[in-house]
């Protein structure tokens, strides 16, 4: 439609100018008018993209632009026990943390889904772990999981399920685990709120159909629910699991990456490589080392989703 | 049944928040155990952490260390001691005011950006514009945490390493995408016809831009600024990498750094610091929660 008013205004006329065909020639202005945001993509966000892997390759240190050596830092890892450890780490710490934070999310969300008073009171609560600044949160986790003053090893002292105070962050699989909560604890509230706006596009007409039919609770939700949710929970699992994988801030500040790299995640153990040790090249190796496996949970969700709109005969606009 | 469902009346019922539903088919007892203890207790966990903080910023030095003569849920004698202390005697309100300036400038550039990059993708449909809208998605899903090292080294070469315009030009990397996708859906929402009365007019595209498109995204721009915001106070790495004087840090990067000295930790007033870091965000959201919830799910919906 906007096509007629285009060509209209780009007839010929004795009053139209150059300019003015350019003024309204649409690949010219939106040449101009993506200029600002591509400016600032292509210069900090895809030209670091292709320099990261291109340092990966050098033996680039800080202060010092790196000579050519080409797959030595990929060589040199696949012998580092640690990197593989960080790996495992890695891959630990997303699949927990992404798996129960999507089962209690969902819990929550089917939850806060019901009647009750005080329903956008609680649902406006939920969210605020989220929008706190996860490093602020993370520290007054460092709080909770101190090995001496622990409220929790206290708590549970007192009830009489333990006699001494548990070693949160100060052993390996106490501290695997204290981060991971500390992980889910922080990622709840946007499954759960994620997927209850999802919950709220599902008609309630086919609930109450359903009911009529004799459907119990599981089947309601097996069979209703969960089919209606699945283009929405693919989304929030791929930026749930994105940002678990790539998660740097919250280890940082509880164990940065200790105990003995018990906690080492590949993203902490590339910063202490580049930054603190000043290896560039071989930081940089090690994240570009994560772009396969975010690669690849970009594309499971990706089909997962075009297969589910395809399933319910939407459009795939 | 599709009269039914055409019926504005009906419809309107059916997707009411306050409908009662099907709800009165359970009895009290039943919702007191499938629906409000599992919710308290999920309630209790999220927020402990917050009640915790706010009670240790507040006790006083001796009843921290001390938890057996001391009840350790409770205090009774409140002390504004440590939140003093971090206000006047720590450059906290330095480090305050950094934060807000990096976080109202990245993201009031990230906007403006994303308000032309959104119009041009949706509105202009320039030739590649659906390729442009895919990359600038992909854009969203590359993580700070593997473009730190290499973005490092081209602050450096800026020159702009250690200022804040270090962090206020590297920051719309994470906003735009985000904002772009989220504005792209409200302007889709904005019907053609109004544009094209106003093409007849001989409005040009900026006027459109400025006179018709912004006015009626008001509540997307809103959201897109409140989310964007909170983005820039949480961000940690980047702040971290690029920053090293002490004057210049940002609230989370300083609280990590500055305020654990060897092994005695300051806990009250590390508590303190992470409250008053948290605050100007939950009284922003406690305002905006409608907005704020639309952004974030705005954004995955799309």
């Amino acid at each position: 439609m906007t096509d007629i008013a285009l060509k209209a205004a780009t007839v010929p006329d004795a009053r139209t100018s150059a300019w003015a065909t350019l003024a309204a020639n649409r690949n010219w202005l939106g040449l101009w008018f993506m200029l600002p945001a591509a400016a600032f993509l292509i210069l900090f966000l895809a030209y670091p993209l292709a320099l990261g892997v291109w340092i990966s390759f050098t033996d680039a240190r800080i202060g010092q632009s790196g000579a050519f050596i080409g797959v030595e830092n990929y060589e040199w890892l696949s012998d580092d026990s640690v990197f593989w450890l960080s790996v495992f780490n890695t891959l630990l710490y997303t699949s927990v943390a992404s798996v129960i934070k999507f089962a209690i999310g969902l819990y929550l969300a089917l939850l806060l889904n019901e009647n009750m008073p005080f329903k956008a009171l609680l649902r406006a609560i939920v969210l605020i772990p989220f929008i706190v600044p996860t490093v602020l949160s993370a520290i007054a986790f460092w709080w909770l999981f101190d090995a001496q003053f622990s409220i929790i090893s206290w708590s549970l002292r007192h009830l009489g399920l333990i006699s001494g105070n548990i070693d949160f962050l100060g052993n390996t699989w106490n501290a695997r685990w204290s981060v991971i909560f500390a992980n889910i604890w922080r990622g709840i509230p946007f499954v759960a709120i994620t997927l209850l706006a999802g919950l709220q596009t599902v008609p309630p007409s086919l609930y109450e159909a359903a009911t009529i039919d004799g459907a119990n609770r599981w089947q309601i939700f097996r069979h209703i629910t969960y089919p209606m949710l699945t283009p929405i929970i693919a989304v929030v699992m791929t930026f749930s699991v994105l940002f678990t994988f790539t998660d740097f801030q919250l280890i940082w500040v509880l164990t940065k990456g200790g105990p003995v790299n018990a906690t080492q995640l590949m993203a902490t153990l590339s910063y202490q490589r580049a930054i603190v040790a000043g290896h560039l090249g071989e930081g940089a190796a090690i994240s570009s080392a994560m772009i396969p496996f975010l690669l690849g949970a970009i594309l499971i969700s990706w089909f997962g989703l075009q297969r589910r709109k395809w399933q319910q005969g939407e459009s795939n606009d | 049944m599709t009269e039914l469902a055409a019926d504005p009346k009906l419809d309107k019922l059916s997707a009411s928040d306050h409908a009662e539903g099907m709800s009165y088919l359970e009895t009290l007892p039943r919702r007191l155990v499938t629906l409000y203890m599992p919710l308290g207790i999920i309630l209790v966990v999220l927020l402990f952490p917050f009640y915790w903080m706010t009670l240790t910023a507040i006790k006083p030095d001796e009843q921290l260390l001390d938890l057996e003569k001391f009840n350790p849920f409770w205090t009774t004698a409140p002390t504004l001691k440590h939140i003093v202390k971090l206000l006047f005697e720590s450059p906290y309100p330095e480090w305050l005011g950094n934060t807000m300036l990096v976080a109202v400038v990245a993201t009031t550039l990230s906007i403006i950006a994303s308000v032309l990059a959104a119009y041009a993708i949706v509105r202009l449909r320039f030739w590649g514009a659906t390729w442009v809208g895919g990359a600038i998605f992909l854009a969203y899903l590359v993580p700070p945490s593997i473009l730190f090292i290499p973005l490092s080294s081209v602050v450096f070469q800026y020159g702009l390493f250690d200022t804040p315009f270090a962090l206020i030009l590297t920051y719309p990397t994470i906003l735009i995408p985000f904002s772009t996708w989220l504005l792209m859906g409200y302007f889709k929402a904005i019907p053609y016809e109004l544009e094209e009365c106003a093409l007849i007019d001989g409005a040009s595209r900026w006027q459109i831009l400025t006179r018709i498109i912004v006015p009626l995204a008001v509540p997307g721009l809103i959201s897109a600024f409140i989310f964007c915001f909170t983005l820039c106070w949480n961000e940690f790495i980047y702040a971290l990498t690029f920053i090293s004087s002490t004057q210049n840090k940002t609230v989370p990067v300083a609280i990590v750094n500055e305020f654990v000295d060897g092994d005695i930790y300051r806990w009250g007033s590390l508590m303190a610091g992470a409250l008053c870091g948290s605050l100007p965000l939950v009284v922003l959201y406690a305002f905006f929660v409608e907005h704020y919830v639309a952004a974030m799910t705005g954004a995955v919906k799309e």
